[in-house]
């Protein structure tokens, strides 16, 4: 039965999007978002019940190609399992109660479960070639989700925003093609197992940094690393609440989780050769981001650029090539989907009653207007800033404390300048964040929204949906052992001890 | 020693098959009085299906090879035949005939709606599909050859048939011309060959080239001139510039065989050629056909960013998509394997485009009945009204375009991509990899616009088109659907066809 689960975790979602594609249309408009919800929770209760069995499953599927169907869940990919079940299915909670303006539940809520079979197929795979088949499969449903659903103000902006999006992360995947299809041609396996415990064996040295910067192009576009990231605040602006909740709070991690789970062990040699690059341009993205954030006018643009900064720890996490960092970066993986998730949330509810999200239109008073959504939102920066106690604070302290004390094959006196340099982000981070609850949530409220009736406080529903991202940013903050004791492990061996 | 020949007839039976039908269907034509004249284009579909059936009994003993023309051999000199049964033949066999079948399929609304001779039409289709099975068996260069003008000179006269049409009569004249010249230069390149090598059976080509004697620029120069008279068949740049025009001037099932079943003829000679007979000669032909392949995707799909016209869009994504067939052949003889191990990938691609691409042109040939034009914005909010062909033509798409859900498309681009990265021709596969971001583009702008929302300012014309489907394009549009979305789950039968 338990080998049955990691299937069963695609095959839930998947045959919810079909049941959403053979429906007569007006009934599955009615019952649309309820499918969903159930369909999404089944997926959540899989998925807990798949990461405590961590069975494996290999079976060929396209035996001429070398094509594997290899699951497996472990540490480093369990809690990214959960965390998109999660999130998925608090989306289309929220859908239930926030209906989308462009109407077409059935054809939203299909394509939301069509991205979570890519999601969670992506943190399962244990085939390189599986693994970017599932890497693609996300590109199609967020693409069309930007498009059809997005915020048409701009005529055309969100086409092209969908656009740069795919284009972006296409461009990066087909060199990550050649990068794994490089891996293949040298050791003639796609096994993902099999390659990490060769630890780069039957690779040479000029190979191995080939195939990594490769992989790493097509991660790096889809975390986003600076200079690959401006697809990323385009795609945010544009995308509904939910796609952007699902595009922050999951799919970037796709591209930190290839790094370790492919990268890092499969061409330990182009890592340790590469990885000072890598540093550099994570904690340049730190503090690119959040200068960014200062100048910014939009508050989802601005949490999109803070998504710059704070994948930028990420990186820098994984740049170390410590356990310490990697860490780090897994656990700030998990931290920032669960809180820029919630970010974007509390800033698609606040456009949805302004219609608007310019800071200046916005004025401040939030606290004034509705107490209950301007609290979360500080909740939300000050998380985001990594205050101690919530869960931003362990993820991003880590892969500092991992750039204190690199891989012995690294520089040390290089990477503590990347630590200063980074701790200067922090202190940015810090400015802009505090600068963000000041402008919005403080102060009074300007003329046009204090009269201004329609504009309600969070409702219950809202509440019900974003409370337990608030009780996981807290126990992840007060108990970050949870996370750790789990990963842990995993990343000892898969840095090879 | 018997000189006597004994044919096998089951081994010609698919091509003997589908020229016996297309003679019938001619002489039957003339019998029908003119309201029964669709008959004509069921009958072809069933001598297909026959020709199709006979293949099963190939396949059952192809360990067998069946050949058939035979010369016998002399003292150290193997006997060669110019007919040959084996895996790579049954499967372009059966790729024609299927294809042929959704060709006629089509065509049966647009050979009434136009008031095409049906007896003609379906006489020169068979005529010409007839051609195209019998070049997947050919293995001597003048039955190629034969084989090969079989297939074209009754494609000149179906884009002719719309007679009414000056753009047909423009289309059919340019093919004419460039497939003439294209002839030419082959047969002038071949018969270099013949010169130096005195054979004609392309395993004893490949035998004769060898020898390091024959080696110079005389045979070098044979070569490349018969891979530009293929080039045109192909439709690789610089030899394409016919393919747009002619798609657009023809009849829309016409563009749907030039595309798919001619173009996989043309293609199944150039590897055989270039495979078995050139064989020695590798080191001069893969570069060259790696630069043709870097060439004609690029062009391809850069011109077809640029185009609103559905036929002419998918033209030039054909273009582009025989580049990425030519990949293969590109990489070849390298890193000291035999050159025969690139021919399951390209043979893998043709399969899967002729799937993908028959799709996309079952739905243009449908919202072409209604809407004659044929822009892409006719296709407008298709997906409003007519849900199941829209998602047909998006399904193929996205399976041209390589990515999930048409894992057919993304399969077999990871197969094409893995032959330059195992022969370490590292520059094929980047600029390949860029040419599949630009294809996207505009396969994807397509896509959205199927889905687009109609403009609220509409006049009644523009209004998102509703139609009643016939059975006949129904059939089509539901083969093509089901086989591209079985061969995604599954594509083992199209990836290791040669196997």
């Amino acid at each position: 039965m338990s080998e049955a689960l990691l299937p069963l975790l695609l095959a839930v979602p998947l045959a919810g999007s079909m049941l959403m594609l053979v429906l007569p249309g007006p009934l599955a408009e009615r019952i649309a978002a309820q499918l969903g919800v159930v369909v999404a929770g089944a997926t959540t209760v899989v998925a807990g019940w798949a990461a405590a069995a961590a069975e494996d499953v290999d079976v060929a599927w396209v035996p001429s190609l070398g094509l594997r169907f290899h699951l497996g869940i472990d540490g480093i990919s369990a809690p990214l399992v959960l965390l998109t079940a999660g999130l998925t299915f608090l989306c289309l909670v929220y859908t239930l109660r926030v209906r989308p303006a462009a109407g077409r539940l059935r054809a939203l809520v299909g394509l939301v479960l069509l991205l979570e079979v890519g999601m969670l197929g992506t943190f399962v795979a244990l085939d390189l070639l599986l693994f970017f088949v599932f890497f693609e499969v996300v590109l199609l449903p967020m693409w069309f989700v930007i498009a059809q659903w997005g915020d048409d103000t701009v005529p055309g902006a969100r086409v092209a925003a969908a656009n740069k999006f795919i284009l972006y992360t296409l461009l990066g995947s087909a060199v990550m093609l050649l990068g794994i299809l490089l891996v293949r041609a040298e050791t003639g396996t796609f096994d993902m197992v099999a390659l990490a415990e060769a630890d780069g064996a039957g690779m040479s040295r000029g190979v191995q940094i080939l195939a990594f910067l490769a992989l790493a192009l097509g991660f790096a576009v889809k975390a986003p690393m600076w200079p690959l990231h401006s697809w990323l605040p385009d795609a945010h602006t544009s995308a509904p609440t939910i796609g952007s909740v699902l595009l922050a709070g999951v799919l970037l991690k796709m591209g930190t989780y290839g790094l370790v789970r492919i990268a890092l062990p499969i061409v330990p040699e182009g890592a340790e050769v590469l990885a000072p690059f890598l540093g550099a341009f994570a904690v340049v993205g730190i503090i690119y981001g959040a200068l960014a954030c200062l100048a910014q006018r939009d508050l989802k643009r601005l949490i999109a650029f803070s998504s710059v900064g704070h994948m930028g720890f990420v990186l820098l996490g994984i740049a170390t090539l410590t356990p310490v960092g990697v860490n780090g970066a897994l656990f700030a993986n998990v931290a920032h989907g669960l809180i820029t998730g919630l970010l974007f949330f509390l800033v698609g509810a606040i456009k949805d009653r302004h219609h608007t999200a310019d800071l200046e239109e916005l004025g401040g008073g939030l606290y004034d207007r509705a107490p209950r959504l301007g609290g979360l939102l500080v909740f939300g920066a000050i998380a985001s800033v990594g205050l101690p106690g919530l869960a931003g604070f362990w993820g991003e302290m880590l892969a500092l404390l991992g750039a204190f004390d690199p891989d012995p094959a690294l520089h040390r006196g290089y990477f503590l300048v990347l630590m200063g340099l980074a701790g200067l982000g922090v202190v940015l981070t810090t400015v802009y964040l505090v600068t963000l609850v000041r402008r919005v949530a403080q102060g009074q409220s300007v003329a046009r929204w204090r009269d201004a009736v329609l504009l309600g406080d969070a409702t219950p529903a809202e509440l019900a949906v974003w409370s337990p991202i608030v009780v996981l940013v807290l126990v992840l903050g007060l108990w970050p052992a949870l996370l750790l004791d789990v990963t842990d492990p995993v990343v000892r061996s898969v840095l090879g001890g | 020693m018997d000189r006597i020949q004994s044919i096998d007839y089951l081994a010609i039976a698919p091509p003997l098959i589908v020229a016996l039908t297309a003679i019938g269907v001619l002489v039957l034509d003339l019998f029908l009085p003119a309201g029964r004249k669709a008959v004509v284009g069921w009958i072809g579909i069933a001598g297909l299906g026959v020709a199709a059936l006979m293949l099963f009994p190939l396949a059952g003993e192809r360990d067998q090879h069946r050949a058939t023309f035979c010369v016998p051999g002399e003292g150290l000199v193997l006997p060669a035949c110019s007919y040959v049964v084996d895996d790579l033949t049954l499967v372009f066999q059966a790729l024609v005939l299927a294809g042929a079948v959704v060709v006629l399929l089509l065509s049966l609304d647009t050979v009434r709606d136009s008031r095409l001779p049906a007896g003609e039409y379906s006489f020169l289709l068979l005529a010409s599909v007839a051609g195209a099975v019998t070049l997947a068996a050919s293995r001597d260069i003048l039955t190629l050859v034969v084989a090969l003008e079989v297939v074209s000179l009754p494609a000149f006269a179906l884009v002719a048939l719309r007679r009414f049409d000056s753009r047909s009569s423009e289309a059919a004249l340019k093919l004419f011309l460039v497939s003439v010249v294209s002839t030419a230069v082959m047969l002038f390149g071949l018969s270099l060959i013949y010169g130096l090598t005195g054979a004609v059976h392309l395993d004893r080509i490949a035998t004769a080239l060898a020898d390091p004697g024959v080696r110079g620029p005389a045979a070098t120069l044979g070569v490349v001139l018969a891979i530009a008279g293929f080039g045109f068949k192909v439709a690789a740049v610089p030899f394409h510039f016919w393919a747009p025009d002619t798609y657009e001037g023809a009849p829309v099932p016409i563009a749907a065989y030039l595309s798919v079943v001619s173009k996989a003829a043309g293609f199944v000679g150039l590897a055989l050629l270039l495979t078995v007979g050139f064989e020695p000669y590798a080191d001069v032909w893969a570069p060259a056909v790696a630069v043709l392949a870097a060439v004609t995707m690029t062009v391809g799909n850069l011109v077809a960013l640029r185009q609103r016209h559905a036929v002419r869009l998918l033209a030039w994504s054909s273009i582009a998509q025989s580049g990425y067939m030519l990949v293969p052949l590109g990489s070849a003889g390298r890193a000291d394997s035999s050159v025969a191990d690139v021919l399951p990938a390209t043979v893998a691609y043709v399969l899967a485009y002729a799937v993908m691409n028959l799709g996309a042109f079952a739905v243009v040939t449908l919202v072409g009945r209604h809407r004659a034009a044929n822009r892409i914005e006719d296709y407008r909010s298709l997906g409003r009204t007519e849900p199941l062909t829209a998602f047909a033509l998006a399904f193929s798409l996205a399976c041209l375009a390589g990515l999930p859900p048409g894992l057919l498309g993304l399969f077999a681009k990871v197969v094409v991509f893995q032959a330059p990265i195992e022969q370490g021709v590292g520059w094929l596969a980047v600029v390949m990899a860029v040419n599949v971001v630009i294809g996207l583009y505009y396969y994807l702008a397509w896509a959205a616009v199927l889905y687009a929302r109609a403009p609220d300012t509409s006049p009644a014309a523009v209004r998102p088109p509703s139609y009643r489907i016939s059975v006949s394009d129904g059939l089509a549009i539901g083969i093509t659907l089901g086989a591209s979305l079985w061969l995604s789950v599954l594509p083992r039968m199209v990836l290791e066809a040669l196997d």
